[in-house]
């Protein structure tokens, strides 16, 4: 080796440093409009969707000051001359911005009758500024004497608050600022999400049960015949959803194809309700959702070597036991990826639900639309969203772990 | 899987019973689908068996010019293909980068670009109908067109993906060192090789695009009313069976979807068989 290509070593290193990067920095560059894109159009509007459910900006924006004077406030008896002065000359100010009518809705998640008394107060006020607002409120209205009231404003005050995140858990804070769960007359939202919970859980406890013993069958007939038999699991998975839940209503409503052979068979007398129910949901998710159960079944079974079975039964073995000890086992990593998959999906039914379920029925999805269209209730329906999403994301976690682990081939 | 001739009584009771259990679950699968189709060439209005006179009359409907099902199909001919072009492009690019190289991070990244996949669709229809309204794109085929192109590009990313696991990376170097320009040796060299995947992937974005409706039911006005909005509308109000009649239509585009599909899979196979 000459002198002069050892001198170029070092040099040769950087070259190969630099074509290294260089090709990372293209791949990067091929990738980026991709993740521009979806941070824009995806992620963004999310997070900005569930910002709304921690956000307490409304006080603040209506009557800054008086939000700021609120937070010092140590909430007993009442607050200082001071506060009453700046409410009174902010309210003004805000009622000609709009912003007092943000406000006004927001308080009346705290009481129904504070934004009346805003309104009511902001009428009657006298031109001539009084010396001292704190005399000349209550005169207008006893209730800014009450600690109460002043105690709920101040609730309002902070920039940020847990109050829906918790609703949405059926809990809140009482006036010491202790959690506690809601009246029981007020308990909804634990309701739903029980439902939501067995609902998907029953679907893919029956996907499971059906689809285990299907993708087994796949799996060990000849080619030929278990391609023909895909047809049957691939066809609904291509067809529209809607065509299928359009599908199972004529199915099973009241003079449809079921209830109309039960009643040729003798086996009732009345038409049953089959749909519009519980029964009806659960049925046609199953039937939407069970190809993503056997399809990962399929491909993790497919890889599976008869041999081991035979050999346990050629080692005397009962075939059932066979079948349990030593096939079953190896099947769990796609037991496993098609369970969560399905249960992931299931959660966040809403189109099925809506058309095939009664109003006890109703999933999440359908209160996080019930409140951004119906209600106009943004905040809690951002914080239904986000407690639907982090299970949604964990559970994803979780799926995208094991299949990492045990690849799964769809 | 066969029955031995040697298999004892009750070896052969759960072998006939397992099948007859496969069997049922394959007329469950199959059925429902099966069952709407003869319905569509009903002459009454209601969607009951039995038949007891055929007509053409709810295709008719559904075929009328100006009509609202003639309306919401043309406005799911305009955001589809815009939406399966926009994941197409923005897909292939991302898997062809995500298989060059490999940096920290990818696995993450990976997650993101699959999330929309996952991320229920309620979550998505709410959150974009909030930035979308402060952004102007409320009631417009633009924000329809973006909202389907991000649900469709984690499929774009798979398949492509997926084809690429067998492709020679030399090629590309082959390519250059003989003075093809990176575009060039894209179109000439990679894409038609992986064009399976491509495809598949585009179609995949297709049929999500024609089949959503709850981000669409958030987007969009009366104006853009795609043909699920107007089936989810017919069936929720009044199911007739010229629901039926577009249903079998969609069956039968979900056929073909179905053996293009394994035509371009297996076209796949023989493409990275003849690879190796």
């Amino acid at each position: 080796m000459s002198a002069a290509m050892i001198d170029d070593l070092p040099k040769l290193k950087a070259q190969l440093r630099r074509a290294e990067r260089l090709k990372k920095l293209k791949a990067l560059a091929l990738i980026a409009p991709l993740v521009i894109f979806l941070l824009l159009a995806f992620v963004f509007p999310i997070g900005t969707m569930l910002w709304r459910g921690i956000d307490n900006s409304e006080m603040q924006l209506a009557l800054p000051q008086t939000a700021q004077l609120l937070q010092q406030w140590d909430g007993q008896n009442l607050p200082s001359a001071e506060v009453f002065k700046s409410l009174a000359s902010e309210l003004p100010s805000a009622q000609k911005s709009g912003a007092l009518g943000k406000y006004g809705r927001r308080l009346n998640y705290e009481d129904p009758t504070l934004k009346t008394l805003m309104t009511q107060t902001l009428r009657k006020m006298p031109i001539e500024p009084p010396s001292d607002w704190s005399q000349t409120l209550p005169q207008i209205n006893p209730r800014w004497s009450d600690p109460k009231v002043w105690q709920a404003l101040k609730n309002t005050a902070p920039r940020l608050t847990d109050r829906y995140l918790l609703a949405s858990v059926d809990v809140e804070r009482n006036a010491q600022g202790d959690l506690q769960f809601v009246a029981p007359d007020k308990k909804v939202y634990l309701d739903i999400f029980q439902r939501t919970l067995i609902i998907s859980g029953t679907v893919t406890l029956v996907c499971l049960l059906l689809g285990f013993p299907l993708a087994y069958l796949l799996a060990t007939l000849p080619t030929g015949t278990s391609n023909l038999l895909m047809i049957f699991v691939l066809l609904p998975f291509w067809t529209s959803l809607l065509v299928r839940t359009a599908a199972w209503i004529v199915l099973l409503q009241s003079g449809g194809l079921v209830n109309n052979a039960l009643i040729g068979l003798g086996i009732i007398q009345e038409p049953l309700q089959l749909v519009f129910n519980r029964f009806g949901v659960i049925v046609a998710m199953t039937h939407i959702l069970l190809p993503f159960m056997i399809l990962p079944l399929y491909s993790v079974m497919k890889g599976i070597s008869p041999s081991y079975q035979r050999a346990a039964i050629s080692l005397g073995a009962h075939p059932f036991k066979a079948f349990w000890q030593v096939y079953v086992p190896q099947t769990l990593a796609g037991v496993a990826a098609g369970t969560i998959l399905v249960f992931i999906m299931a959660l966040g039914y809403y189109i099925t639900p809506a058309l095939l379920g009664g109003p006890s029925d109703q999933m999440v999805s359908y209160y996080v639309a019930y409140y951004t269209n119906t209600t106009n209730n943004w905040s809690m329906a951002a914080a239904l969203g986000s407690l639907l999403l982090i299970a949604t994301l964990v559970l994803y976690a979780v799926y995208n772990h094991l299949v990492n682990k045990n690849p799964v081939r769809r | 899987m066969a029955l031995p001739i040697y298999a004892s009584r009750t070896e052969k009771i759960w072998f006939w019973a397992f099948r007859i259990f496969c069997g049922l679950v394959l007329l469950f699968l199959i059925l429902p689908i099966l069952v709407i189709v003869p319905l569509s060439f009903s002459d009454s209005s209601f969607l009951t068996y039995p038949i007891t006179g055929y007509s053409l009359q709810w295709y008719r409907e559904i075929f009328t010019a100006g009509g609202p099902w003639m309306e919401s199909l043309k406005n799911s001919l305009i955001i589809a293909p815009f939406a399966t072009l926009l994941a197409m492009i923005l897909g292939t690019l991302a898997a062809i980068g995500l298989n060059q190289a490999h940096f920290p991070g990818k696995g993450l990244l990976m997650a993101l670009i699959l999330s929309p996949m996952i991320v229920p669709l309620i979550i998505v229809a709410v959150g974009m109908y909030f930035f979308f309204a402060t952004i102007g794109l409320l009631n417009s085929y633009t924000g329809l067109i973006l909202a389907h192109a991000v649900l469709g590009v984690p499929f774009v990313v798979i398949t492509v993906n997926a084809t690429l696991q067998g492709f020679d990376y030399n090629q590309m170097r082959a390519g250059a060192s003989l003075g093809a320009s990176p575009t060039r040796t894209f179109f000439d060299i990679v894409l038609p090789q992986i064009l399976p995947g491509v495809i598949s992937g585009g179609l995949f974005a297709f049929a999500t695009s024609f089949d959503e409706v709850v981000v669409a039911l958030f987007l969009a006005s009366p104006t853009e009313r795609t043909l699920p909005m107007q089936m989810f509308s017919g069936i929720r109000e009044n199911i007739s069976p010229a629901i039926a009649a577009l249903a079998t239509l969609l069956i039968i585009m979900s056929v073909l979807l179905l053996l293009v599909m394994e035509w371009l899979r297996r076209r796949g196979e023989k493409l990275s068989q003849a690879g190796v």
